[in-house]
């Protein structure tokens, strides 16, 4: 199993060796030639106003706390899932109760307009 | 020295060195971002300790998914990210102090506790055994977490309604 | 094997997987995009560059190789120049459990990892981060505006995702994708589980932001969402990620609902691409036949329709279960 792991490691690490290859190349070849407006922010063509990092809807932050807890729930199935076909009823009945309590949670979130995008 | 001990090494100096720069670093994002080797040096760890299924949920649930979450929480944030946030003050010295005393004790003790070494072997596929104690001894706790993951649900919601 | 041995293999077999997903995957699906928006809007597409305009891409790339390379001067240059590299690379990740054919020796696969199906997941989640930070780091309205919507669909459409791995996990009773394609020998898990195959499509459409879930890329309104300021050879490391991602769905859609390398006569791996182009061709097609979902539409969609399809087809897969296993 170690080992398993020792591949994906070398994976990751010589692939973001070849990945950063083109961008080694294109230093050494790609020509340059920046003068201030080239490096202006691209704004369709006119004077960028302020900075783009400001504060953003609340929406956003809504979606992903919602979308953790759901990511979290999925977590415990995949275990679950190894093992349901031999659990027999015991392990449906579980699960059962687990996604109802679950669900119960969407429809909250459903009811209270947290799934709303205004 | 073996291998393993080389992966772990290279690993807490990962999570180590990048975990700093969370800390210290005076731009949030930077913090944020410098949280995902962090998350990824500590599944390593999770990978040379045989809990392959921790592991990928490391990566899954802190790398992917808490991450996003800490960003969009930045991006909420008035000004937060355009900002140079002061990470340190005139109290660094006495905190890093504190910080040292704590380390120096913990490391004390786990040097000086007789650790009991149990005879036994770890589960070679060990999502199988985590849903078999699913199934089993942590049948209540399986439920009892879906439970406290709609009570988290709800305490969310609620408190993220009242900002609007 | 000694530990070198086990290095130099993994090391080749790098090489090799990153260099056939930039060829086969980045360079013939850009063309292959190109040439079936072509012939969908009856013209012809590239024509010029080689037989056919085979080369097209190929020359792209060299043109791409000499542009100069802008950095905006308001950008954040660390984690702009960072985000180039987390992209593709997140993309590529997900190609370590899929596998490709089998051979006299095993299956073909990088790492056929025990927890595989979750690895999947977990590496396709960190695409995400990739996007956030180009979209940041950018520091231009467009880019960030393009992020940020990415990271909303692409986690919205996780869960669905998520759930449809579980769905076929528990039919196969196993997390590794070489025991979930053998568990398919007699039936491939498109006829057992139609629901959970059509969430999966959908829900890798929208994890690749392809049309109908482009917003996040809309040209006519965030010109090229999170990486409109890249330039040259740093677009073309965007487009490899965006490709790559595309064809990883694509092939672990058909490892897990398509009977993998599965197939009568052919080899095994000249089945597995069959199936994984057809695919691909449903992903160009659909971009041709519908318009661009709303954000509001989008977000519905995933956690009022998809969500609810996927767990009540999950519950109803745990009960045929426990039925045939009693």
């Amino acid at each position: 199993m170690l080992l398993d792991w020792g591949y994906v490691a070398v994976f990751a690490i010589v692939g973001a060796i070849l990945a950063a290859l083109p961008l080694l190349v294109i230093w050494l070849i790609a020509p340059r030639s920046a003068y201030p407006q080239k490096l202006e922010t691209y704004e369709s063509g006119v004077p960028t106003i302020g900075q783009a990092w400001s504060q953003f809807n609340v929406r956003y932050y809504l979606f992903s706390l919602v979308f953790v807890v759901f990511d979290v729930e999925i977590i415990y199935l995949y275990p679950w899932a190894v093992v349901a076909r031999s659990g027999g009823a015991l392990a449906f009945v579980e699960i059962l109760i687990f996604l109802v309590i679950l669900t119960l949670g969407l429809v909250y979130a459903w009811r209270k307009g947290a799934l709303e995008w205004v | 020295m073996s291998g393993e001990a080389i992966a772990f090494y290279v690993l807490a100096a990962v999570t180590l060195g990048s975990g700093v720069v969370v800390v210290t670093s005076p731009n949030v994002v930077h913090s944020a971002v410098a949280l995902v080797p962090t998350f990824l040096g500590v599944t390593g760890i999770y990978v040379l300790l045989s809990a392959e299924f921790v592991a990928v949920i490391q990566v899954l649930i802190y790398a992917g998914a808490i991450t996003v979450l800490i960003l969009f929480v930045i991006m909420l944030t008035e000004g937060g990210t355009g900002i140079r946030a002061r990470q340190r003050n005139e109290q660094g010295a006495i905190g890093a102090a504190v910080a040292a005393a704590m380390a120096g004790l913990l490391i004390a003790v786990a040097v000086r506790t007789p650790w009991a070494r149990l005879p036994g072997t770890l589960p070679t596929y060990t999502p199988g055994a985590i849903g078999q104690s699913f199934l089993g001894p942590n049948l209540l706790v399986f439920e009892g977490t879906s439970v406290v993951l709609l009570v988290s649900l709800v305490g969310a919601i609620v408190i993220a309604r009242k900002e609007e | 094997m000694p530990w070198w041995l086990e290095l130099i293999r993994a090391i080749v077999g790098t090489i090799i997987l990153f260099t056939g997903v930039a060829v086969v995957a980045a360079m013939f699906g850009v063309l292959l995009e190109r040439k079936i928006s072509g012939w969908m809007q009856s013209r012809l597409g590239p024509k010029h560059v080689g037989p056919q305009g085979l080369l097209q891409t190929l020359a792209d790339t060299l043109k791409l190789l000499q542009k100069e390379n802008i950095v905006p001067h308001r950008a954040d240059r660390a984690i702009f120049a960072t985000a180039v590299i987390v992209v593709p690379l997140a993309a590529l990740l997900d190609y370590v459990v899929i596998p490709f054919g089998t051979t006299r020796w095993g299956p073909l696969i990088f790492r056929d990892l025990n927890v595989g199906v979750v690895y999947f997941a977990a590496t396709s989640s960190l695409v995400v981060v990739g996007i956030l930070m180009a979209g940041w780091g950018s520091n231009n309205k467009y880019a960030l505006l393009g992020g940020l919507r990415s990271a909303a669909q692409m986690v919205s459409y996780e869960i669905p995702m998520g759930l449809s791995l579980i769905t076929v996990a528990l039919m196969a009773g196993s997390l590794s994708t070489v025991t979930i394609v053998n568990a398919q020998a007699g039936l491939w898990y498109i006829v057992a589980q139609p629901v959970a195959f059509l969430v999966f499509l959908t829900a890798a459409t929208a994890e690749v932001n392809r049309v109908p879930f482009d917003l996040v890329e809309a040209e006519s309104e965030l010109v090229a969402g999170y990486f409109s300021e890249y330039s040259g050879m740093r677009f073309a490391l965007f487009q490899l990620g965006e490709y790559g991602e595309m064809f990883a769905m694509a092939g672990m859609a058909v490892t897990l609902f398509l009977g993998g390398w599965r197939g009568p006569v052919l080899p095994p791996v000249l089945w597995f691409v069959i199936k994984l182009y057809a695919l691909i061709f449903v992903f160009m097609w659909v971009r041709w036949t519908y318009p661009r979902f709303r954000i509001d539409q989008l977000l519905n969609f995933s956690w009022k329709v998809l969500i609810p399809v996927s767990l009540l087809n999950l519950v109803a897969t745990a009960f045929v279960v426990m039925v045939m296993h009693r």
